[in-house]
């Protein structure tokens, strides 16, 4: 581990200077004209696959259009300002809880060392497979008023009433909040902990070398470094906060989604309800505006080639107790706690919770999860290669705007769905019976390429991001040496990106497969007939106010994505380049 | 698979595979496929609740059933692909009014339907029907509330109350039906008031569920509590929740408002939709639920009213006493949904705190 790295491996400056080189243009040659067309090929096919996934929220927003009488009227003298302060707090809360405790937790696993650290990287995931809804349910059972934590206190205290003890009252923003960072956080987590693994030592050793502390080096090298990753890890997180009604609803905090859900439902006005969602999706495009303004000019490259083994910093005394319960405490209150009560009830419930199609509900699940998850790492990839091939605004525009659905709550987004569907549909039955003169079924509706193409439209955000993030860290200069060598942008992206990006892939894969496994509003609106999957299986029970019986539904939501989420997070270690194979 | 990306062979590799994916994904469409008789339905019911009836169904009449349950979304789903369901099946008057507005409902004549069914509780050009009623009523404490101390929806704006009232979020489609019902009965005016007294009178914010009241009532939060009839029964009868059955014990049933309109109920109902491909299996189907047999299960299991006459009630139902209800047009209550919504905007009544 020798400090002469900085002359040897390293090109510092040329690390944290690229700030000139504003990506990496290919200029077609007018001889080549294969070159032309491939570059159409990537340019032109992401273009229209981005246009495609956007479409369900080209149809929301197509729906924001129409009149909607005289609902905004209402909602500016009435609720509309508390919609916003309460998503802005809502999305404050969470977002700091989960950068915090998400980055923390990350570099304690991968930088330093301390007893049970091999456990945690992995165990620090598992929140990731707890839908928040169910989280939410069980806590409500545990600390409401006559829920046993304060039953006890009262037993203890001998108070009779609840007006003589102040207890946090869970059905509020701060139970949302407190719901929301413990299972929102391994976003933040997964993705920092992919920039931590992939960066070079080298930079962090030759900031110890030049005399920078620990805390130091992870402040002004470590996390500027891994900023474009923390920031896709945070903003996938605010839109899941912004998207939530299950939790939301559940605890009567009034956000701007449970203000959609109001205006669409009770007061029967879909366009008021999409002005909302598109007023909603402001927030969170002013956000990433903002984000982008304040690094325009900076950007993070790895370009050392040669990684050696991270160091680790031997933690002892107070600083391992720290670490140790900074890593316990979010697992234990995200997983292990509730997991426990789930499992609880699932024992005592067993013989009224074991359904008949249990087997069909979970093959269900794994199929439409690994489904989406394919489908949504290779969009992603084909996307943020094709944006990352040639600076078009108009390709990068799309399929960032492609990828915001994920801030839209899922139930308006099926709704999105629904109508270029239903052309589709139409269109192709039309199309076989006319050609063919074959008389089918419907293609989307009838079957799960309806519920697919959802998840796909919703989850890109998920798989382009980290895609993204990915590709940002390696240098354009890879690119280059590779077109130069003579290889076309396909074979580039087989033999040099994907390999380097590996870490991302499998946390894109990770994060879709377990959100799909999760995902609950799409799924019911867009399935075909008699389709049951495990999490509408839960919802049936749970819509129905029997928590317990639907104990088992959710611990096999969760086992189902526990042996992806550990196998993976094995695999990112083994992701460095240059790790022992 | 970037290799073919790359190279000529990518085109035909990527055509067989997507067409073998669209052929098993039309192999799945269980739906169309077969030439045997078919009823498509989108329930808002959860399907373990009506999985016994439709069995039943199917036995009787050869008749095959779909379904896909779902809460939201099935307006928009009926209107984008047409024909895909025959009958929808709700648990409120509101999806249905909001289905017949969108025009996405046809008549239907049937003498078996007007026979069952109270006209009061069907569309009168047939367009819905109501299967069950259930009544929106008040859970009062066993130990702190005397008999006779309620007896209005009105009362619950009464001072008297303040700081024991538990409600579930006024935003549910539940309580919205009932603020409905009271603007349709005392106009808009009266209701804002009525709604501004009563969330004066709650003891903490509305939330949880219908069942999260009585529990609140027996843990000694609240004294009063608005719910449906069927969670008292379901939770009196719950067999291996004992902590349920105590719920269910703390609390009596106030039915409001007998010595004036009734007290407030809602409907579960059905109807055909308007480019149903098997209008007359959906028929049979919706002529079904209102027989005998199927009102009796529906009775039975989920504890809520018939609405055939002469169908014998669930015994503990029974033993609440028979009630008035309100008979006022289902689809005027329905009406005033948006306005009972905006009033509860209005009040603020979720974001109350005990404090104020």
């Amino acid at each position: 581990m020798g400090s002469w790295c900085f002359e040897k491996d390293c090109n510092f400056c040329n690390w944290y200077g690229m700030s000139a080189s504003a990506g990496f243009h290919i200029k077609a040659s007018p001889r080549l004209t294969s070159k032309w067309l491939r570059l159409d090929f990537w340019t032109g096919g992401a273009l229209l696959l981005a246009f495609f996934i956007a479409l369900p929220l080209l149809s929301v927003s197509f729906f924001a259009l129409q009149p909607s009488g005289d609902i905004w009227h209402h909602l500016v003298t009435t609720v509309l300002s508390r919609y916003v302060l309460t998503t802005i707090g809502l999305m404050l809360g969470v977002g700091v809880g989960t950068l915090v405790i998400g980055t923390c937790t990350a570099w304690l696993v991968t930088l330093c060392r301390f007893p049970g650290r091999r456990i945690f990287e992995w165990a620090l995931l598992l929140p990731l497979a707890m839908p928040t809804y169910v989280v939410a349910y069980v806590y409500t059972d545990v600390f409401e008023f006559a829920g046993p934590v304060q039953t006890l206190l009262r037993d203890i205290f001998g108070w009779e009433s609840s007006r003589e003890y102040w207890f946090p009252e869970i059905r509020s923003l701060g139970g949302a909040i407190f719901v929301m960072t413990l299972t929102l956080y391994p976003y933040v987590y997964l993705l920092a902990r992919v920039a931590f693994v992939q960066q070079s030592v080298c930079i962090l050793e030759v900031s110890r070398t030049l005399g920078k502390t620990a805390w130091q080096s992870f402040i002004s090298i470590a996390l500027p470094s891994a900023r474009p990753s923390l920031i896709i890890g945070v903003s996938l997180v605010l839109m899941e906060a912004l998207n939530d009604f299950g939790t939301v609803d559940f605890f009567a905090v009034e956000t701007l989604t449970a203000g959609i859900f109001d205006v669409w439902l009770n007061m029967n006005n879909l366009s008021g309800a999409a002005q909302l969602a598109v007023v909603a999706l402001c927030f969170v495009l002013l956000l990433l505006w903002a984000e982008r303004k304040s690094r325009t000019n900076q950007r993070y490259f790895n370009t050392s080639t040669r990684y050696q083994a991270l160091p680790s910093y031997q933690l002892q005394g107070a600083r391992l107790l720290g670490a140790t319960i900074s890593c316990l405490l979010p697992i234990g209150f995200g997983f292990i706690l509730p997991s426990c009560i789930l499992g609880y009830y699932a024992w005592g419930f067993y013989e009224e919770s074991i359904s008949r199609n249990f087997y069909s509900n979970l093959s269900n699940s794994l199929v439409l999860s690994s489904l989406s998850a394919t489908l949504s790492v290779l969009a992603g990839i084909f996307l943020a290669y094709g944006v990352r091939l040639k600076e078009n605004t108009l390709l990068k525009s799309t399929a960032r705007f492609a990828s915001i659905g994920y801030a839209v709550p899922g139930a308006v987004l099926a709704v999105g769905v629904l109508i270029p569907m239903g052309k589709m549909d139409v269109f192709i039955q039309g199309f076989l019976n006319n050609v063919f003169g074959i008389s089918t079924g419907l293609f989307f509706s009838g079957t799960i390429a309806a519920v697919t193409y959802g998840y796909l439209s919703r989850f890109l955000a998920l798989s382009y991001g980290t895609m993204e993030a990915s590709l940002m860290r390696i240098t354009p200069n890879m690119d280059g040496a590779a077109r130069t060598l003579g290889l076309g942008p396909g074979r580039t992206l087989k033999r040099i990106h994907l390999p380097m990006i590996r870490g991302g892939i499998l946390a894109a894969a990770i994060l879709v497969f377990v959100d799909t496994m999760k995902e609950l509003p799409m799924t019911i609106i867009l399935r075909p007939f008699n389709f049951e999957t495990l999490a509408t299986h839960v919802h049936q029970l749970a819509s129905d106010e029997l928590l317990e019986e639907s104990a088992l539904g959710s611990l096999s939501i969760v086992a189902a994505g526990l042996l992806p989420v550990v196998y993976l997070s094995r695999t990112i270690r083994g992701a460095r380049p240059g790790a022992e194979k | 698979m970037f290799a073919a990306l790359d190279g000529a062979k990518c085109p035909k590799r990527f055509l067989g595979i997507s067409m073998l994916l669209i052929l098993a994904m039309f192999a799945m469409d269980k739906t169309t496929a077969s030439a045997e008789e078919v009823v498509n339905l989108y329930s808002y019911r959860q399907p373990f609740l009506i999985r016994p009836i439709l069995k039943a169904f199917t036995e009787k009449t050869g008749i095959k059933t779909n379904i896909v349950f779902a809460k939201k979304g099935m307006l928009e789903k009926i209107k984008a692909t047409p024909g895909a369901a025959d009958a929808v099946l709700t648990v409120d008057i509101g999806r249905l009014h909001d289905m017949d507005e969108a025009g996405l409902l046809q008549p239907v004549q049937s003498k078996v339907l007007e026979q069952n069914i109270p006209s009061s509780y069907r569309h009168p050009m047939g367009h819905w029907f109501g299967l069950t009623t259930r009544g929106r009523v008040i859970y009062a404490s066993k130990k702190r509330v005397k008999p006779g101390a309620i007896t209005r929806y009105e009362d619950l704006a009464d001072p008297k109350w303040k700081g024991r009232i538990c409600t579930r979020s006024g935003k549910h489609v539940y309580n919205v039906s009932l603020f409905a019902s009271i603007v349709a009965h005392s106009g808009e005016a009266k209701a804002k008031k009525w709604l501004k007294g009563l969330k004066s009178n709650l003891a903490r914010k509305p939330g949880g569920n219908d069942r999260a009241q009585a529990k609140a009532i027996y843990a000694g939060q609240c004294d009063l509590a608005l719910a449906n009839t069927y969670y008292m029964a379901k939770m009196a009868t719950n067999k291996k929740k004992k902590v349920q059955r105590e719920w269910a014990k703390a609390a009596y049933i106030v039915f409001p408002n007998q010595k004036d309109r009734g007290t407030h109920v809602n409907i579960s109902g059905a109807a055909v939709t308007k480019h149903a491909k098997n209008r007359k299996n959906a028929v049979r189907l919706i002529e079904f639920l209102s027989g005998e047999y199927a009102q009796k299960l529906y009775a039975g299991q989920n504890y809520e009213y018939p609405l055939k006459t002469g169908v014998t009630i669930h015994p503990l139902v029974a033993s609440w006493g028979k009630f008035k209800a309100d008979t006022i047009n289902l689809a005027e209550v329905a009406n005033q949904r948006a306005t009972a919504s905006k009033l509860v905007d209005q009040v603020d009544y979720n974001n109350f705190s005990p404090s104020n």
